[in-house]
């Protein structure tokens, strides 16, 4: 990482894909962290409430992302409800910031880490869990030596899917973020940025770079689920 | 004769089926649960696991009280060994992490069987490096035996284990139930719809159908019932615990000897002393008034008639004394009038034919014995 942002210092067209980058893998961090316990209610609650959180939870995937950034930018915004608080909090407005980005993309790329956490924990069969009750295994210890280990997949592909899905992410960035270097200036605003001034050079490599790696993502999680399957 | 050392008396509605039972646990030996598919054996179980949350009523073992009202103490902090139907070895671990997974979580008792020797007992010890999918469906069952046996819990609830094997599996499995049985110093509640089995490895039996609890009672009383028609199509029988004495291998018959006298059965059961069940269904033992002097019939016994009940169809079911242990008769109504039978008179029984329950497989659990000792 220090290689990559000394890089990005000597050359401005990696300063953007830096960002990308720190962007998605702090988004991805935050949204594990506190993405499984919620993931893992919703795979095993009977709850009401179940159907509405997950309702909400999805909605990211339809809503355009300017919607999503539209009420983001007022909530967020130094008058806006968690906006005015960080104020008065830091002394920082949360818009056109890093981590007004961060916020965002978590909202953003909230279902693309959630349902592989939830389904892979709803693959894990209640008879394990049962069993290691019965062994004398409390919930918490249940979770870690035998829901974790056995969703251990679903961890993975949250993971790849949070990562790329917030390196790709362009509406919402450009709502609440702006276009400032070196803090909210991403890699689809630069391509953007480079397309809009008629550099297709630029644009070019920084588009192709996505591209690879993309599909390298995609790749990866195809072939490690491929590998699993086999071992299991 | 056996003290009580649980009580188990829960309710629990689901829309489709209701449980109301309540049974007691004996402080030793195998209880079985006897009933057809459906019947609720496996919840009845899992309440006492504490993993049915929905259960209401009282479940108490050695003293401690494990529910009642809305005292619940979780399955994690109820010393149960739980044996499932499908054997749920963690498949992420090696057959040995998943034997220690509940070793290590157990209050420290003194362990009255070493790990090393459960192990041997379920014959798994090479087996310890391999993944559950990689072995067979006996071996996986075997595992989870033994797993929940390390534990070392002071209740073993075992579900159907052998439900889900084909014939061989269980063929495979059963001598171990047997050894098992024979060296549990802790309480087992087996559930199963299989009635050999229950004969052959219970010592009590609670009977159980739609939800409710039938009848409990002695193995030995409770098949001699004749007011339970789900145990054996409401034919008594009687079950005889023998040892055996000798093998003549020139007419390939085995005498083995019982509370009563002596018994003789085609084919070899064993070594000397080996421990058998016999089960003898009562319309296979006839009556005599005197020792027949020349019959096709191997064993003939002197008895002592205690009572008779009329049976529908035109029989009677005769209950008679052989020296300390009791044998069921059916003979005909007609029969019965021509033998003039009344509460202690003196006759002979001849025994027709006799199901040895555990009889090969025990051979090799007593050669396994054996060479322990050696």
């Amino acid at each position: 990482m220090e290689i990559l942002h000394s890089w990005s210092e000597n050359m401005p067209g990696l300063g953007p894909l830096w960002l990308s980058v720190k962007l998605g893998l702090v988004t991805t961090g935050i949204l594990i962290l506190f993405g499984t316990p919620l993931a893992f209610w919703l795979s095993r609650t009977r709850s009401h409430a179940k159907t509405i959180i997950e309702a909400m939870v999805a909605l990211p995937i339809v809503l355009p992302p300017t919607v999503l950034g539209f009420y983001l930018l007022i909530l967020l915004g130094p008058s806006g409800a968690i906006g005015s608080y960080w104020l008065k909090l830091t002394g920082e407005t949360l818009t056109f910031s890093f981590g007004g980005l961060v916020l965002a993309s978590i909202l953003y790329s909230m279902p693309f880490v959630i349902q592989p956490l939830q389904n892979a924990f709803e693959s894990v069969s209640r008879g394990f869990v049962e069993a290691a009750a019965t062994l004398g295994a409390r919930p918490l210890d249940v979770f870690f030596t035998v829901v974790v280990p056995l969703g251990a997949r679903g961890f993975l592909t949250a993971a790849i899917m949070g990562f790329a899905h917030t390196l790709g992410e362009f509406g919402v960035v450009l709502m609440v973020g702006g276009n400032i270097p070196g803090q909210t200036r991403v890699i689809s605003i630069a391509i953007y940025d480079h397309v809009e001034a008629m550099e297709y050079g630029q644009a070019h490599a920084l588009a192709a770079m996505l591209l690879v790696f993309s599909f390298v993502c995609m790749f990866a999680l195809y072939f490690i689920n491929r590998r699993w399957r086999h071992e299991h | 004769m056996s003290i009580e050392a649980g009580h188990v008396a829960v309710s629990l509605s689901r829309p489709d089926f209701t449980l109301d039972v309540n049974i007691r646990v004996p402080s030793h030996g195998v209880t079985g649960i006897f009933g057809a598919s459906g019947c609720g054996k496996t919840t009845l179980l899992r309440c006492i696991a504490g993993l049915e949350q929905g259960a209401r009523g009282s479940v108490g073992f050695n003293g401690e009280l494990w529910q009642d009202g809305d005292h619940f103490v979780p399955p994690w902090q109820r010393p149960v060994g739980y044996v499932f139907q499908d054997a749920r070895l963690f498949p992420h671990m090696t057959v040995e992490r998943n034997l220690h997974y509940g070793r290590r979580r157990s209050r420290a008792t003194a362990e009255l069987t070493s790990p090393g020797e459960i192990i041997a007992m379920l014959g798994i010890g090479h087996l310890l490096d391999r993944r559950p999918a990689q072995l067979s469906g006996g071996e996986r069952q075997r595992a989870s035996i033994a797993r929940a046996l390390l534990r070392y819990p002071s209740l073993v609830l075992m579900d159907e284990p052998l439900a889900n094997l084909d014939a061989a599996r269980k063929h495979e499995i059963m001598p171990f139930l047997d050894r098992l049985h024979a060296s549990l110093k802790v309480p087992m509640l087996y559930v199963s719809h299989s009635l050999d089995e229950m004969t052959r490895l219970c010592d009590h039996l609670v009977v159980m159908q739609s939800g409710k609890v039938l009848g409990q009672g002695r193995l030995h009383d409770m098949l001699m019932r004749t007011d339970l028609p789900i145990l054996g199509g409401g034919e008594a029988s009687t079950v005889l615990d023998v040892r055996v004495l000798d093998y003549d291998p020139q007419y390939q018959l085995s005498r083995l000897q019982f509370a009563g006298g002596e018994i003789i059965v085609p084919g070899r059961h064993g070594d000397r002393d080996c421990p058998l069940r016999l089960r003898i269904m009562a319309s296979d033992v006839s009556l005599c008034r005197e020792r027949p002097q020349s019959s096709s019939i191997l064993n003939i016994l002197p008895a002592v008639v205690e009572s008779r009940q009329a049976e529908a169809g035109g029989y009677v079911l005769v209950q008679l004394r052989v020296g300390e242990v009791r044998i069921l008769a059916r003979v005909t109504l007609k029969s019965a009038e021509a033998l003039e039978l009344v509460p202690g008179q003196s006759l002979f029984v001849q025994i027709k034919s006799v199901a040895v329950k555990n009889s090969a497989e025990q051979m090799a659990v007593g050669e396994a014995n054996n060479r322990e000792t050696i």
